[in-house]
This record gives C-alpha cells, structure tokens and sequence, in this order.
C-alpha cells in the first residue's frame, strides 16, 4: 500500500466504533424502557391481531370491501377488493395477511402522523427543511438491514421493532410529499387569505392544508406501499406475517410457497392503493 | 374630503441591505444602481399620494415600475422599509407600518379588501364559500354570513351560480366571485391589483361598466392598479404615474393627456385616443381671451366669422354668424338640426369634445360656444383648439 494510504489508514476515523459505543451506552442504562415500550407495543399489535382474527374471514374480508365502497363509491372497486382477499383466504394465507395488514396500517398512520406535522414545519421554514434533507436521505438510503441490527438489540424480535423499521423507512416520504404539496400552495391563494386577515392557523387550516391535500394523500398511499415493501425485511427480526412466508420460502427453496405468499402481497398492495387513492384521481 | 389612505415617502426595499439601499434611494439613485451595489431590489422610492374618500386612484406604470409594489404596502402584503402608509380605520387613522398584527388583522378582515389578477379563489370551494370567506375568517357567525354572501352574489349576478366550484367558471365570472369576496366584507377601501388584465378585452369592458356602476352606488375607496392607460382614464379619478419605483405625475386624467409631465408619460400617452378624455374644458379659450369688438360684442373665432354681443349678466343677447343673424342651439340637441339654419352652438364645460367636434362638423366649421350652468358665456372653441388639441401641440 503506498504511504499516503497506508497513512489514512492507520488513522481511520472510528465510526463504527462509535455508533456501537452510542447503541452500547442506550442498551446498558435505558434497556427497560426499550423493551417496555416495545413490550407494550407488541401487546397491541397482537391483541389487534387477535381481536380481527376472531372476526370469520369471509366476513372480514365482506367489511373491508364495503369500506372500500364507502372511500371510493365505486361498485367495480368493492368486488374487486372482496374478490382478492377470497383468492388469499383461499390460499390459507388469512392469518399472515391480517398480520401484515395490521403492520402496514399501523406504520402508515404513524408515518403520516409523525410526518406530516414535520413536512408542514419543513414547508415554512426553509432552513429547517436544509437541514432534514440529509437526514431523510440517510432514512431512505441506508441499506435496511444496516438498521435492523440496532433496533434489534434496543427492541428485541418481535413486531414491535418491524413497525419502528418500517415507520423509519416510511418517514422520509411522508415528510416529502407534505412538504412538497405545501411549498406548492399557489402564491395567490395564500395572498387571498393574508389579504382577508387570515391568522397563521387559519391560513394552515383553511387554505394550505386544503390545497395540499392531494398531495398529502399521494402520501399516504405511498407510505403504505412502502410499508408493504418492509413487510420482508421487517419478518428478519421477528415481525410475523407474509414476509415470514416468504423468509422461510427463501430458506428452504419453496418456489410454491414464495408464489404464493408473493401475490397475497401483490393483492394486498393493490387493494390497500385502490382504497386510499382519495382526491388523487382528480374527482371531486 | 376625507382622506382614505395617505402615503407618506413610502420606500420598499426587497432584500437583506435595507440601510444600505435606503441610503441610496436618499442620494437618488436608480433601481439599477441599488440592485449593483447591494443586490437589493427597490420596489419603491419616496411615493407620496393621497386617496381620498369614494375615489378611484389609479397607479399606472408598466410591469416593474412598483405600481403593485405600492398598492399592496396598504395591506401590509408588502412590508415598508421607510415612511408611513396612513389608513382610515372609523374615527382613527392608522399607520399600517407600525401597527400591531390584531390591528393589522382588523384592518384585513373589516376595512380593506382586495381583488386580484389572478382571482386568487380557493378551487376547493364553491362560489358562496368563496366569497364568504373574508367573513369565515373575521368568525361572522354562520347565518349571518350566508345572508350577507347571498346578497353579494346578486349584486354581481352570480346567485343562480352559488353551489358551483370557482374552476367550473369562466374567467370573467370568477373575477365577479373576487369583486363579490371583497365587497361582502364591507370594507369601504378596496384594492384593486390589475383586476381585469387576465380577460379579453370585451369581458375587461363590460367588468369596468359593472365596477363603475356598483361605485356609483357603493361610494368605496378604490385604489386600481392598471398599465392600460385606457382603462385608467375610463375608470380612474385620479391617475398616478409610475417608472422605476418613483411616482412621475399624479393628477386628473386630462391633466396627465393634456400636460405630460415628462417623455415617460407622452409615450405613455402616445397611442390614447384624447376624444375619450378631453371635455370642452379643457380645449376652450377662455371669453378674456378672446378678441372683444364695440357694444360688447365678441369674436369666438381667430377667422372673425361669428361673434355673440353679451349682455351685463353675462348672458348672450344677440349672435351673428358672417354678418347675418344667427340663433344659438345646445350641441345636445346636434342631431336634430338641420345643417342649412344659420346657427352657432353652444356646449357645457363637461361636453365630450367628441361631441363639440360633431357640432362643429355640423356648423360648417363654426366655433363652439361655451356656456356654464346659469348659461352665462365662459369661452370659446375654434377649430385651431380642437385640432392642437388633438395633435397635442
């Protein structure tokens, strides 16, 4: 190695180091909160679990499509929605996908919840957003299982620790496409409002808000793809569902098994984008 | 006269160097100047007007000359770097400037609104919701609102098209949903930012028609930003000149026809028809001035083809036109004489000179008379006026 190297080398800048000191420090004084919030966490997640499970699947899957009927008034989207989950439970895939449905769900409600409020912040104040910007692309771009050995020894296994992988990886766009359809409120509108005396939080309620919610709903549709697109990785370190099947697809060579818990996601993630395309599609 | 809103040496500067660039604008500098020094943009520089109650001010200019700039300081739209921008608000006057944000806020919601080019209308909402929602925002309670809204879209005629979205509508309509918004509030000052520059041209007539009639009943203050001279001499009380951030001329319209202030304002000028503002007025030659023979009689023309004896009371006893006797008709009456009768006619001051030019024509080329409101004889137009006044020489 020539001597320019060799002496970068020998003085490597110990990041890994720290990182592992930084995850040993919050292991070693905060580990019952860790693992009493991520107990708690799995409690609720199971019991939801448990509790949609009781529910027959038939009928399930009858109240998921009328509730897709009721978000978009389309007759053809119900059918379609209640004929994909009959295909799933018929590929006695019905518990794995509640399972996953839950996940997805709920990191997508926590996603948005988390990164909405952030990208009306980022929207109003420009210096905020130079400063999150690195931050989100380290959220998306960071390999996933990079991550997934932290939370694992702050949570341990379990779905607790895959819905905060998830909600970390589902944030980012969120935040964006917040952001993005705030920044994009047309200058007049906001003037109209100003020009009528409008408050700050009126002008947030009643004109922003309103004007980006398209945009924000892309969002949330996006969010939940994204999501789905965990629910593999999130399996990794114990989160149950599909993404088990297929792990355990992968592990054994099972072309059959991996088929078919493979297109019980594509359904899944078909279903679920129909659903919440809200106001995206341009009628009223 | 009470005044409306009052201007005191109002600069705008955009931009962090705000010392830096007012220092500049006090030793007279260009709008050039300041944004090479100090990479600040002058919106601008030492504006002075006074509005006064139930006018209409326009501020004229091209794009960039700080016409916008200037109207949206009374609003606080645009922050004043230096001066004061005074504002009726009831019995009290206040500086806008300085004023706190409930002021401010009070200020938006009850004493002045605006209408813009673009419309500025939320798409999300109907027409009523529309023009309701200055009075959402001031927490009009709802019953109230929907009656006050109600009555607006009447007043523009809109009403059969209240449960409509504002994109469902034609640019002229939803230009009349921004007048109703504004005029729902009641505020008795209104800004107008080039209302009427984003429609054709036979929709921008029949909005200024409208504008000018619901004034007629209304009695707002309006101050009206334009850069069609035409539509500032049609509309406007006062006309207010602007380049480059400063303020050229401000007066009557006939004024800035008549007496340009500088090459900025002829050009300006230089395509408008003066029949659609000069008055007989503003084109005669005044009785003192005009040639005065034995008996008290008077020649109205240069050419000595007419003259009218008048008496004591300054009223007109006799008229002769090339030595015989003539009778004196009102141009109002133009149409209906025939074109043989020796006559002369007379006008008002406020007589369109297009109109005395038609009574001219009709003479033969006679002089005009100028008459006031106790028919007592005030001057004269001969053919050499009506033409150097057209010619603006």
């Amino acid at each position: 190695m020539d001597p320019i190297s060799q002496f970068m080398v020998d003085h490597k800048i110990p990041i890994g180091a720290w990182g592992k000191a930084f995850f040993g420090f919050l292991t070693d004084n905060f580990d019952t909160i860790f693992r009493a919030f991520s107990n708690g966490l799995n409690f609720l997640l199971d019991g939801l679990v448990n509790i949609l499970l009781m529910v027959p699947p038939v009928l399930l899957a009858l109240v998921i499509a009328i509730v897709a009927w009721l978000l978009q008034r389309s007759r053809p989207l119900a059918i379609g929605v209640f004929l994909g989950l009959i295909f799933i439970i018929n590929q006695n895939l019905w518990k794995q996908t509640v399972q996953t449905l839950v996940l997805v769900v709920a990191a997508a409600a926590m996603a948005m919840a988390i990164g909405v409020p952030l990208g009306i912040w980022a929207a109003h104040k420009p210096k905020v957003y130079r400063i999150m910007l690195p931050v989100l692309d380290l959220m998306q771009t960071l390999p996933t299982f990079v991550y997934l050995i932290p939370v694992l020894t702050l949570f341990g296994l379990g779905n607790a620790p895959g819905l905060i992988v998830t909600i970390i990886f589902v944030i980012p766009t969120a935040v964006r496409l917040t952001h993005l359809g705030v920044v994009s409120v047309p200058k007049s509108i906001i003037e109209a409002g100003e020009a009528f005396g409008a408050t700050k939080s009126q002008l947030l309620w009643k004109v922003e808000l309103p004007s980006a919610l398209p945009t924000i709903m892309a969002g949330l549709t996006q969010s939940i793809m994204l999501s789905l697109s965990m629910v593999v990785f999130a399996a990794l370190i114990g989160a149950g569902g599909l993404g088990t099947e297929i792990n355990r697809a992968l592990g054994s060579r099972r072309i059959d098994l991996g088929l078919e818990a493979g297109l019980a996601i594509v359904v899944l993630a078909i279903v679920l984008d129909r659903m919440t395309r809200i106001g995206v599609g341009g009628k009223k | 006269m009470t005044v409306a809103v009052d201007f005191k040496n109002v600069d705008i500067v955009f931009g962090a160097d705000q010392a830096g660039s007012l220092a500049m604008i006090d030793k007279g500098a260009t709008r050039a100047e300041i944004l090479e020094k100090t990479g600040n943009v002058l919106g601008c520089a030492g504006a002075s007007l006074t509005v006064h109650e139930g006018e209409i001010s326009v501020l004229m200019g091209l794009s960039g000359s700080g016409k916008s700039t200037l109207l949206r300081a009374v609003n606080r739209l645009n922050v004043v770097s230096r001066g004061q921008v005074l504002v009726k608000d009831g019995d009290k006057i206040v500086d806008v400037v300085t004023c706190d944000q409930a002021t401010l806020r009070r200020l938006r919601q009850k004493q002045v609104a605006m209408v813009f080019q673009q419309f500025g209308l939320l798409p999300w909402r109907t027409v009523e919701e529309n023009v309701g929602l200055g009075l959402e925002l001031a927490g009009v309670p709802e019953p109230e609102r929907k009656e006050r809204v109600q009555r607006q879209l009447k007043l523009v005629n809109l009403d059969q098209w209240s449960k409509k979205y504002a994109h469902e509508l034609s640019g002229g309509m939803q230009q009349r949903v921004g007048l109703a918004r504004a005029f729902a509030t009641e505020a008795p000052i209104l800004l107008m930012d080039e209302p009427f520059s984003a429609l054709d041209p036979l929709i921008r007539t029949k909005l200024q028609d409208e504008l000018l009639q619901l004034q007629a009943e209304l009695k707002k203050t309006i101050i009206f930003v334009s850069h069609d001279l035409e539509e500032a001499l049609k509309i406007g009380s006062h006309i207010t000149i602007m380049e480059g951030g400063r303020i050229v001329q401000t007066g009557a319209p006939e004024d800035i026809v008549l007496r340009p202030a500088n090459d900025y304002v002829r050009d300006f000028i230089a395509n408008v028809n003066p029949l659609s503002v000069l008055t007989a007025w503003n084109v005669m030659r005044d009785s003192r001035d005009l040639e005065h023979g034995d008996n008290g009689w008077v020649w109205l023309d240069r050419r000595k083809t007419t003259r009218f004896k008048i008496d004591e009371h300054g009223l007109v006893a006799a008229a002769e036109r090339d030595g015989k006797p003539a009778i004196w008709v009102s141009c109002a009456d133009v149409e209906a004489q025939s074109e043989e009768a020796a006559q002369v006619f007379w006008a008002n001051p406020g007589t369109s000179l297009k109109t005395v030019m038609l009574a001219m024509h009709r003479s033969q080329t006679a002089p005009v008379a100028l008459f006031d409101d106790q028919s007592r004889f005030v001057g004269a137009i001969g053919i050499r006026d009506v033409l150097s006044a057209v010619l603006r020489r």
